[in-house]
């Protein structure tokens, strides 16, 4: 398994709608912690320590 | 008196009183009010079909200046079946690649090739004007072969009362005024709509707090046929995003984003704009090509609908009935979906074929259509305007990623381009009774593929149709007073296959005067056709 660079998300708008939705309403420090917990959250569901190497590179830049 | 609120492109149907003008209020079945791009065209539409259509516009042709530059393809399918589809693609630019940038970094380049066996391309781009000026030609090739058509010109409509089974409008002219009768009204006026004014009808939404400066320049230069887009510009004053792209007669498009609190006389000074100008056409190649400003104007933009578009004896299309803001081209091209819903409803309802539950579909599918558009429009608004600054965090990262990463491209939304309404489960549809292709499904509206020596779509426009793909089906066929056209091949083309077949070795559509798909059947079973094009007409529905 290789880390997934191609678009990969159904109805990309409506989630990046959603992404920012749950965004709404929070302070500055409140939105860094909601970002860091969804992170978090993700890492978890990818679980496999390759992958998630490959995805800190990408996000590097 | 009928003032003159605009100057004129082309003159196309000067005032000239008319006998109505002294005499009682005569019937019509159906006026249009409105000259516009979309009312034009829904006269042409109900002409073509034999339904008696009179056109009111209150000025004397089409406004000069600057709007609508991006028509795409379905529109260009309506009006190829409205007689001057080719016309509009002729004389447009055809363009495929747009670049997007982000400050002075480009982002990525797209390409959008043609589809193989379509008769039209995704897009072309015309200055507003001229398509209505091809639209009014057809009105009037029409009028010469014998349709119902009359327009005329100076005729501003001030006052509608609406009746049980009629309006009455009154209509002020250089002459004074008189009034006229309607089984139906359409209300093609536009965005400032008078005529939902005068009904006290509210268009509710969302106004975006921005101005966009918009300036049409000529350049003979050697300059590329490319969408450019912008998202902060690195050009001194040119906002929050820019936007460069080509119309015929050597003029290119340029918006500038410029925010809410602007000094209006300030933007509009020439040696302002130029600057900026400058700025963005040497952005790329270091030099400034030589160019005339032809048009300079401001406009903000809003989002917003009514909450109905069919009000008793008056229905409302075009902009009159929704707004979008400009990204993604939806303004024209939906309302040219609207007329192409409503005209052969119209006919079948004054004909007596069908019932006022036939209309009340039209608000349905195109509120449909306007809610998608509105969605649309308002997302990319929001990209590229970002609301709070984690949207801007969020947006920015989109931005630097895409640059790298294919992934994060369908996250940049410079314009969401408009593509055909698919009516899903609306109340018109009949059963898809296949697992055919998706984009055949019941409720879109038919791509088109090569078919015999042309097109399908020229085969299979303005009336109820049934294809029949390698297998068998009657011809003649008549239900509920409509009759069917059947329209058989056993050698499909490649493309018609993969569209319409797909998996399966034969197929019927029954197929909607609009082209949009009303039911798809692995073979031929008359019950289930008839009780299909039942549906259709909404012929059982109160
Ligand atoms: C800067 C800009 C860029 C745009 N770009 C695009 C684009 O690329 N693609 C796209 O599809 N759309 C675009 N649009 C939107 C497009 O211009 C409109 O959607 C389109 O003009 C709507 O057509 P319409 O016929 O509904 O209304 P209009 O074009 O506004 O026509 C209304 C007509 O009604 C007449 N009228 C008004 N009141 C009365 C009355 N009381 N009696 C009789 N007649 C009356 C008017 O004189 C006019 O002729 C753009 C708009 C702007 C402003």
């Amino acid at each position: 398994m290789s880390l997934i660079l191609h678009p990969n998300i159904k109805n990309t708008d409506g989630f990046y709608d959603t992404l920012l939705g749950a965004h709404d309403g929070l302070s500055k420090s409140e939105s860094d912690a909601f970002n860091a917990r969804l992170i978090l959250i993700l890492a978890n569901h990818i679980g496999d320590r390759e992958i998630l190497t490959q995805a800190l590179l990408a996000a590097k830049l | 008196m009928v003032d003159i609120r605009y100057d004129l492109a082309f003159t196309l149907y000067p005032y000239e009183k008319v006998a109505a003008q002294d005499h009682p209020p005569a019937r019509h079945p159906v006026v249009v009010i409105g000259g516009g791009p979309v009312g034009m065209a829904l006269a042409v539409d109900l002409g073509q079909r034999g339904t008696p259509v009179l056109l009111l516009d209150d000025h004397e042709g089409v406004g000069q200046g600057s709007r609508a530059i991006c028509f795409s393809k379905r529109t260009l399918e309506i009006c190829d079946r409205l007689g001057f589809g080719q016309a509009v693609h002729d004389k447009g630019v055809i363009w495929n690649v747009g670049r997007v940038f982000h400050g002075e970094t480009p982002v990525f380049n797209f390409d959008l090739q043609p589809e193989d066996g379509d008769k039209f391309p995704a897009f072309v781009n015309l200055q507003q004007p001229y398509f209505e000026k091809f639209a009014t030609k057809a009105a009037r090739t029409a009028q010469n072969q014998g349709a119902p058509i009359e327009i005329r010109g100076r005729n501003r409509v001030t006052q509608i009362d609406q009746h049980d089974t009629y309006a009455v409008l009154t209509v002020e002219t250089p002459d004074g005024s008189y009034q006229i009768e309607a089984d139906w009204v359409i209300a093609c006026d536009g965005a400032r709509s008078p005529s939902r004014k005068m009904l006290g009808l509210e268009f509710k939404g969302r106004v975006f707090e921005d101005n966009f400066l918009i300036a049409d320049v000529k350049m003979t230069a050697d300059f590329p046929s490319e969408r450019w887009f912008w998202f902060e510009p690195p050009f001194e004053g040119a906002g929050q995003s820019a936007l460069l792209h080509k119309q015929p007669d050597d003029i290119w498009r340029i918006d500038f984003q410029l925010g809410w609190d602007i000094d209006r006389d300030a933007e509009l000074d020439p040696a302002n704009i130029r600057r900026r100008v400058d700025a963005m056409l040497s952005s790329q190649t270091g030099t400034v090509p030589a160019y005339d400003l032809e048009w300079i104007s401001i406009y903000t933009f809003q989002c917003r609908r009514m909450e109905k578009f069919v009000h008793n004896r008056v229905i409302f299309a075009g902009d009159a009935a929704h707004q979008v803001s400009p990204f993604g081209a939806r303004g024209a091209n939906s309302g040219l979906q609207d007329i192409d819903n409503l005209a052969w409803k119209l006919e079948l309802v004054v004909k007596g074929l069908a019932g006022d539950a036939l209309i009340e579909s039209y608000d349905m599918e195109r509120s449909h259509g306007a809610d998608e558009n509105i969605l649309n429009s308002s997302r990319a608004t929001d990209f590229m305007t970002p609301k709070s600054a984690i949207s801007k965090v969020f947006r920015n990262a989109v931005l630097t990623l895409a640059q790298k990463h294919d992934f994060a491209r369908p996250l940049v939304n410079s314009g969401r381009l408009s593509v055909p309404c698919i009516y899903d489960d609306l109340p018109l549809n009949g059963p898809d009774m296949m697992t055919g292709p998706a984009r055949t499904r019941v409720g879109a509206s038919c791509p088109d593929a090569p078919f015999g020596d042309g097109f399908l779509l020229e085969n299979i426009g303005g009336k109820f149709t049934l294809l029949v793909l390698n297998t068998q089906a009657p011809q003649d066929l008549c239900e509920a007073g409509i009759e069917i056209e059947t329209l058989i091949t056993h050698t499909p083309s490649a493309e018609l296959r993969t569209r319409y077949l797909g998996q399966h070795d034969a197929a019927v559509y029954l197929i909607r005067p609009d082209q949009h798909i009303v039911a798809r059947w692995p073979t031929f079973d008359e019950t289930a056709l008839r009780a299909a094009l039942r549906t259709a007409i909404a012929k059982d529905r109160v």
